[in-house]
């Protein structure tokens, strides 16, 4: 029963959201503001009794969570996640115009964690290791001899980093040879690009037909 | 000094010890890379909670002042409060609190189904449609390199379905570097991933100079305007 | 009277609508009922083509097929309703063939919308293929924390010290599988299944290089060409969209076809997408069409 009652608002709320294809309406507007209600609220909820409660407050105070969180017997208050505590509540500050400016403290720890992991994350990863992956032999031996198809793209691939990275190099005037290779590199992009649009299509259609398939199922419960 | 020196020195402080930490995995800055990602997740969720109290700051704003469209205002209110208060007391579920707050019968895990899931699906779908008015009115082959990128979406578009083996699955296997599927994998694997990479490197580029210039205090607009 | 005599320009006739006017005005609420017909034609009429494993997709299933019974593999739900279409299946089609290995299955969600996906998955794969699995022995729900990044940062150094209890809120000392369990270096293979941040690139960046674990992933179809570059020296695999899923189901049924009966879901939905791709590459033709028509027209008209 519950799972019909679920299906039924589930297929019209759907149907709803549908409606603005015809054109802006009261129905859509009513479905479009109660998803970002429902959204905000369920992620503070899941926030709160997936993380808060076990890793900060069972932390500080385990014996105040019995019979409300599993802690282990044998838990002990760990002091220092008072830290993460202190930050938490001034970020809260935000709300309150005239003590706001506290929440910058909370705001630089934040700033300070994802500068600190991503300046190494993207040296490690997105530069050192993507020169790294274009460090390709550039002819192939397979078969014993060249193989020409493996040699033909290892050519391609490594002139196409090359030739799309100095695309983006603005420091110096995009003539000569250099502006050649910058016109080769635009070729690459348009590639690039054509095949992002291509899996864009994809992707939005198939999340079309999961939909379908939920009316389609909606459907079948009535007939 | 409290409202700008403080949060710089914070910031200078996280940041250095972990980018130290990398390259000293010992005590103590291998504790406190643990320690920091642990309070960083835990202030995440202080940010969900300001998000929450941000949106009934707003729309309970709007329904006061009786705003623009502030009968809305009052169903996303509404909604928001229904699920915070079946959530935080997780009713329906297991009896007691210690259970999962989605558990079989939870009215929380109800509401996620019967309204979170439509809405969310739905409303990303609709970007099917948009994305099919647009290949209609937007995607002119104007130039040569606009045609080459119709060209590798066309390409990829029927390379990725099956439709791509019927098409050219006869092709004797000298012309097989043809083969629809297998000239989608190859635009896919070598200029694709050559532009990709290209757009990678400039982009890790940038968020490591911006990384260094926010531990050392130089870029400060996260700070607001007082940042001077 | 003279004002009622219609202009000499009222007067003209309107020019004829040739075919260029009409392909160049179609009504976009035309374009968004021939996308759902597409969609629904096909699956009413249960259009369903075979598919063939791509090497970036097979690269995961021979290193998910290679590892000895007992290897942890933790596979992270990074996602949500909006793209379950594309990644539920290939959820479901890698944890599928983790089980049928006899490998460990540890299964947890930087996303807050991922662990209700796992419960999803432990109904249609666990309880209907491998009902003699056990909880806490074979596989565990280890659910949900926040902290994105911050979060695969502080379980590659301690899982225990972020995941004290699991989804349910048991103690996560009381299960067998996680007694041997420090990090994530503790494990043979992770497996995002994402859907954009944080996803396969975080697990890359912050697991995967830094842990030196290899690392192999499913990403809804808007994201697989973005991380093609670490493939395949930083990401040994990658399923991108539908089609990917629909190749990892293929492989799985090739390999174990005593799952075939449940473990088709992209590949059935691949009839549909071929025939909506179809109508996308019309409506870019027919939209050209009438752009060069319409360019050809005021170009005689200019010289005309």
């Amino acid at each position: 029963m519950a799972n019909t009652i679920e299906l039924w608002i589930g297929a019209l709320l759907t149907l709803m959201i549908f409606s603005f294809l015809y054109k802006d309406n009261p129905f859509y507007k009513f479905a479009e503001h109660l998803f970002v209600g429902v959204s905000a609220a369920y992620w503070m909820v899941i926030g709160i009794w997936s993380t808060l409660m076990p890793n900060l407050v069972g932390r500080i105070a385990p014996d105040a969570l019995q019979g409300i969180i599993n802690m282990p017997e044998d838990a002990r208050p760990q002091y220092h996640f008072l830290i993460p505590a202190v930050f938490g509540l001034l970020m809260l500050t935000r709300l309150v115009e005239r003590v706001s400016w506290f929440s910058r403290w909370a705001m630089a720890f934040v700033i300070g964690f994802a500068a600190g992991t991503n300046f190494t994350r993207y040296l490690q990863s997105d530069f050192v290791g993507q020169i790294y992956n274009s460090m390709l032999p550039l002819v192939v031996i397979g078969g014993g001899g060249v193989a020409i198809g493996p040699t033909i793209s290892a050519i391609i691939l490594i002139v196409g980093v090359i030739c799309a990275l100095i695309y983006f190099f603005f420091s110096k005037e995009h003539t000569g040879t250099f502006g050649a290779a910058s016109r080769l590199g635009i070729w690459f992009l348009m590639v690039t690009f054509g095949a992002a649009f291509g899996y864009t299509v994809m992707a939005r259609i198939s999340l079309l037909t999961g939909r379908m398939q939920y009316l389609g199922e909606w459907l079948g419960t009535m007939f | 000094m409290l409202r700008v020196q403080i949060p710089l020195i914070i910031t200078f402080i996280v940041g250095a010890a972990l980018i130290v930490a990398v390259f000293v995995p010992h005590f103590p800055f291998y504790e406190a890379n643990e320690n920091f990602s642990v309070y960083f997740d835990l202030i995440a969720v202080f940010a969900f909670i300001l998000g929450g109290g941000n949106l009934l700051k707003i729309h309970g704003d709007r329904i006061w002042k009786k705003g623009r469209d502030w009968k809305y205002s009052m169903v996303t209110v509404v909604g928001f409060l229904a699920m915070l208060i079946v959530g935080a007391l997780k009713i329906g579920g297991p009896p007691g609190l210690t259970g999962d707050v989605s558990a079989d019968g939870s009215w929380f895990g109800f509401m996620y189904d019967a309204i979170f899931v439509p809405l969310q699906s739905t409303m990303f779908s609709l970007l099917a449609f948009f994305v099919a008015s647009a290949s209609y009115r937007a995607f002119r082959a104007k130039t040569k390199e606009a045609s080459m990128l119709l060209v590798a979406a066309f390409i990829i578009l029927i390379g990725r379905t099956p439709l791509g083996h019927y098409m050219t699955g006869w092709l004797p296997p000298e012309l097989q570097f043809l083969h629809v599927p297998n000239l989608s994998n190859w635009i896919l694997s070598i200029p694709n991933m050559a532009g990709q990479r290209a757009i990678m490197i400039g982009i890790a580029l940038g968020i490591i100079s911006t990384s260094l210039k926010l531990i050392l205090g130089i870029e400060r607009s996260y700070l607001g305007g007082e940042s001077k | 009277m003279a004002e009622d005599r219609p202009s000499t320009e009222e007067r003209k006739p309107a020019a004829r609508k040739d075919v260029i006017d009409v392909l160049k005005a179609i009504d976009r609420r035309i374009i968004f009922l021939l996308i759902a017909l597409a969609v629904i034609l096909p699956l009413i009429f249960h259009l369903v083509f075979s598919v063939r494993t791509s090497p970036i997709v097979q690269a995961i299933f021979d290193k998910v097929e290679a590892l000895p019974p007992g290897s942890k593999v933790m596979v992270s739900f990074d996602y949500g309703p909006s793209t379950v279409p594309e990644n539920q299946p290939m959820a479901e089609a890698v944890c599928r063939h983790i089980l049928a290995k006899d490998l460990k299955l540890y299964m947890m969600a930087v996303w807050a919308t991922g662990p209700p996906q796992v419960e999803v998955l432990a109904t249609n794969v666990i309880e209907r293929d491998f009902p003699s699995k056990a909880y806490g022995v074979d596989w565990i729900n280890l659910g949900y924390k926040a902290g994105n990044q911050g979060l695969i940062n502080a379980i590659l150094l301690n899982l225990k010290g972020m995941y004290t209890t699991d989804v349910h809120g048991a103690s996560i000392d009381g299960f067998e599988m996680m007694k041997d369990v420090q990090n994530l270096t503790d494990m043979s293979l992770i497996i995002c299944i994402g859907s954009g941040f944080p996803g396969v690139r975080e697990w890359v960046q912050f697991a995967g290089d830094p842990g030196r674990i290899p690392v192999a992933g499913g990403v809804t179809a808007v994201e697989a060409p973005l991380l093609y570059p670490y493939y395949p020296r930083q990401l040994l695999g990658l399923m991108g969209g539908l089609q990917g899923a629909a190749e990892y189901e293929a492989a799985v049924v090739k390999k174990y076809p005593q799952y075939k009966e449940h473990a088709e879901k992209a590949v059935k939905l691949m009839g549909p997408q071929t025939v909506a791709h179809l109508v996308i590459i019309a409506f870019v033709i027919i939209g050209n069409i009438a752009f060069f028509g319409e360019r050809r027209r005021l170009t005689r008209a200019k010289k005309g």
